[in-house]
């Protein structure tokens, strides 16, 4: 463990790599979202993310997140435990009926202020699993949504695009939910 | 013994049905197979309903040999299975919830699927309206002096599915583990009834969004075995490397997770970066970073390109530089074996009796991967182990995982080096009458099973049999007698899919 942690101290982070095009919109996105967050909330956002039915490839790649190439925690972006920790619900699936009162009482778990982002295309409208009777079709169905991430999945840059532009949205209007 | 075929004898055989005999048989047949599974001779593969008929998929672990034996049921009831194999039993309560065909004689007759949500009952069979008021739903009964409940979900405190996990404990030390799931349940087998194929691959790569590959490879081929379609010989190689490309990255993934639910951040944080290299190679290669939608009937959508192929093979190189320091310090942290060693043990009979599948199964003595034991092509022409352990343990879990990391990677490379030329897909014929086909294919997870009926061209019955089914009960088993706290530890080494069993 010493030698892998040593070995650290001398390489190169991971997030500092020579850019592709790709990897220089997560740094430029990413830098962006901080200086939002700050502006808004001292140094931190907090998001709680809430599974209501996804087939579980919103969540892979919202653990992307915090992986060394994105690591949104660096902006103090953070995940947490609770919806009582939480500025922010990310929320995934088309909405189970079998979810939605769940769904319905982590939001009002939530303090205000808070922010709702629908995550993926089923999150939209319940996308390929619209029309379902087991499905609600939709977050904003149940609780009231501030911004949609399109994607099946979203990629982690996708994400992080969205969440810099409800950050903007936010502090366009002072008066929010 | 009687073997499969003589079973298949006893009824009436069903045409258009492949690759593996289908037939309809009487009670005293049902009966008998049932009995034959409960005795440890026979497997369980699945088992599934229709409006008014149930269908029971059979291994006879020796041979490999695969039959389905199905039983009408006009009078909307069938001798339950569970009744001498618990594996059974969720699968006979969803039956109920889904198509009101009743196990006769079924130990546990609780819903398992409806939560009295969706405003009817018995949406697949004969729908009637849901009564107004739902009922509680009872859990299990676990008594003695001290004992205290913990309920955790459905809403978890990490980025995970929803469940529902009621704990029993005595101080630190839990009696009693019992799931209630069903949450995600977003009736996928119900879209499916009326699609076209086009539409229930889509689906079928949405079942499960970490097996996506696994579940367009196993539909395509239940529809091409339906059809009598040859797959072109590029595409079914470009398959093989898809659904290594997602063993790798679960793998790889879930070897950090375990160990970051023994607290030990490191390796959760290395292995996060190669998981993520091989995410980025997949995206370049094929244009979606989980592959979804490149495998469909008859084929594969995208072909490989040198970029693809580069990408891919840098990727390799450097985690065969990388990997080896990771498993080095998983082998020599104390603290972290102290965590894991002899921690949830599954023992290999629960194994066998569940026909547990995947890293599970193979941690515990059952040897079965569908890539071996069916050799579908072109495993049939690849060199690979399959690693087998004895212990059963969080530990041993672990070790199956890097060593199928191993394989993997050796099998990417065969699969590149000798990836033939050639066109990728082909197209069906269309067909009129009713033709029926199964397939199974080794996911990261395990054993997905897929069977499906097509009529004029759409689908009539899509049945998706996820290999968690016969893994989550066991993790009900394993945790018993461990404390609390490792319960992450085992949930986290065992992996189920909540969206995969819930539908």
């Amino acid at each position: 463990m010493r030698k892998l942690l040593f070995e650290s101290l001398f390489r190169r982070p991971f997030t500092e790599l020579p850019p592709l095009p790709d990897d220089a919109a997560v740094t430029e996105l990413a830098g962006a979202v901080g200086r939002a967050a700050r502006r808004r909330l001292g140094r931190s956002l907090s998001i709680r993310e809430i599974d209501a039915g996804s087939c579980n490839g919103c969540e892979l790649e919202i653990h992307a997140l915090n992986n060394a190439y994105y690591d949104v925690e660096r902006f103090g972006l953070k995940f947490v435990a609770s919806p009582r920790h939480a500025d922010v619900l990310m929320v995934t699936g088309p909405v189970t009926k079998n979810m939605r009162e769940a769904l319905e009482r982590t939001y009002h778990a939530t303090p205000n202020p808070k922010w709702v982002v629908a995550v993926g295309d089923c999150g939209r409208d319940g996308g390929c699993f619209a029309g379902s009777y087991a499905v609600v079709g939709g977050v904003a169905g149940v609780i009231p949504v501030d911004l949609h991430i399109p994607g099946c999945p979203p990629t982690p840059t996708a994400m992080l695009r969205g969440l810099l532009a409800l950050l903007e949205r936010v502090d366009s209007n002072a008066v929010t939910p | 013994m009687p073997s499969l075929i003589d079973l298949m004898l006893e009824g009436r055989g069903v045409a258009h049905h492949g690759p593996w005999p289908r037939a309809v048989v009487d009670v005293s047949v049902w009966h008998f197979a049932a009995s034959e599974i409960a005795h440890g001779r026979w497997s369980l593969l699945g088992l599934w309903g229709e409006p008014s008929a149930v269908h029971m998929a059979i291994m006879d672990a020796l041979t490999a040999e695969i039959a389905v034996v199905s039983l009408d049921c006009p009078d909307r009831v069938y001798p339950s299975v569970g009744l001498h194999h618990p594996p059974a039993l969720r699968l006979e309560r969803s039956i109920r919830d889904l198509f009101g065909l009743t196990a006769e004689g079924l130990p546990d007759p609780r819903p398992w699927l409806d939560h009295d949500q969706w405003g009817v009952r018995f949406p697949l069979g004969d729908r009637i309206d849901a009564p107004p008021k739902a009922a509680p739903y009872r859990f299990l009964a676990a008594e003695g002096h001290g004992m205290h409940q913990i309920a955790v979900g459905p809403v978890h405190a990490g980025i995970i599915e929803p469940g529902h996990f009621r704990f029993t404990a005595s101080g630190e030390t839990v009696v009693r583990l019992e799931q209630r799931l069903g949450y995600t349940h977003k009736g996928i087998e119900g879209l499916m009834s009326g699609a076209s194929l086009e539409r229930a691959a889509t689906l079928a790569g949405r079942v499960s969004g970490d097996s996506t590959v696994a579940y367009a490879y196993a539909f395509s081929r239940a529809a091409e075995a339906a059809l009598q379609l040859v797959v072109p010989d590029r595409a079914v190689w470009l398959r093989a490397l898809l659904a290594e490309l997602e063993r790798l990255a679960n793998h790889l993934g879930d070897i950090g997770a375990i160990c970051n639910d023994a607290s030990f951040s490191l390796m959760h944080a290395h292995c996060s970066v190669l998981r993520e290299s091989v995410l980025r190679a997949s995206h370049s290669a094929f244009g979606h970073r989980l592959l979804r939608d490149v495998i469909v009937p008859g084929g594969v959508t995208r072909d490989i390109s040198e970029e693809g192929t580069e990408a891919i093979q840098t990727v390799l190189d450097n985690i065969r530089l990388r990997f080896p320091a990771l498993i080095e310090l998983y082998d020599n942290t104390a603290s972290l074996q102290d965590r894991t060693v002899d921690t949830g043990i599954l023992t290999p009979a629960l194994a066998r009796q569940y026909a547990a599948g995947g890293t599970i199964g193979r941690a515990s003595g059952r040897s079965f991967d569908a890539r071996r034991a069916l050799a579908y092509p072109p495993y049939d022409s690849l060199r690979f182990e399959v690693p087998v352990l004895n212990e059963g343990d969080v530990n041993a879990r672990v070790w199956i995982r890097v060593r199928e990391v191993e394989q993997s990677l050796a099998l990417i490379d065969q699969i590149l080096s000798r990836l033939p030329q050639g066109p990728l897909g082909t197209h069906a014929a269309h067909r009129r009458e009713a033709r029926e086909g199964m397939a199974i294919v080794e996911g990261f997870r395990g054993d997905v099973l897929v069977w499906l009926r097509l009529r004029d061209g759409l689908i009539e019955r899509c049945h998706l049999r996820d290999p968690s089914w016969f893994q989550w009960p066991l993790l009900e088993a394993v945790i018993e007698n461990n404390i609390v706290a490792d319960f992450p530890l085992c949930n986290k080494s065992f992996n189920c899919s909540y969206s995969g069993q819930d539908l």
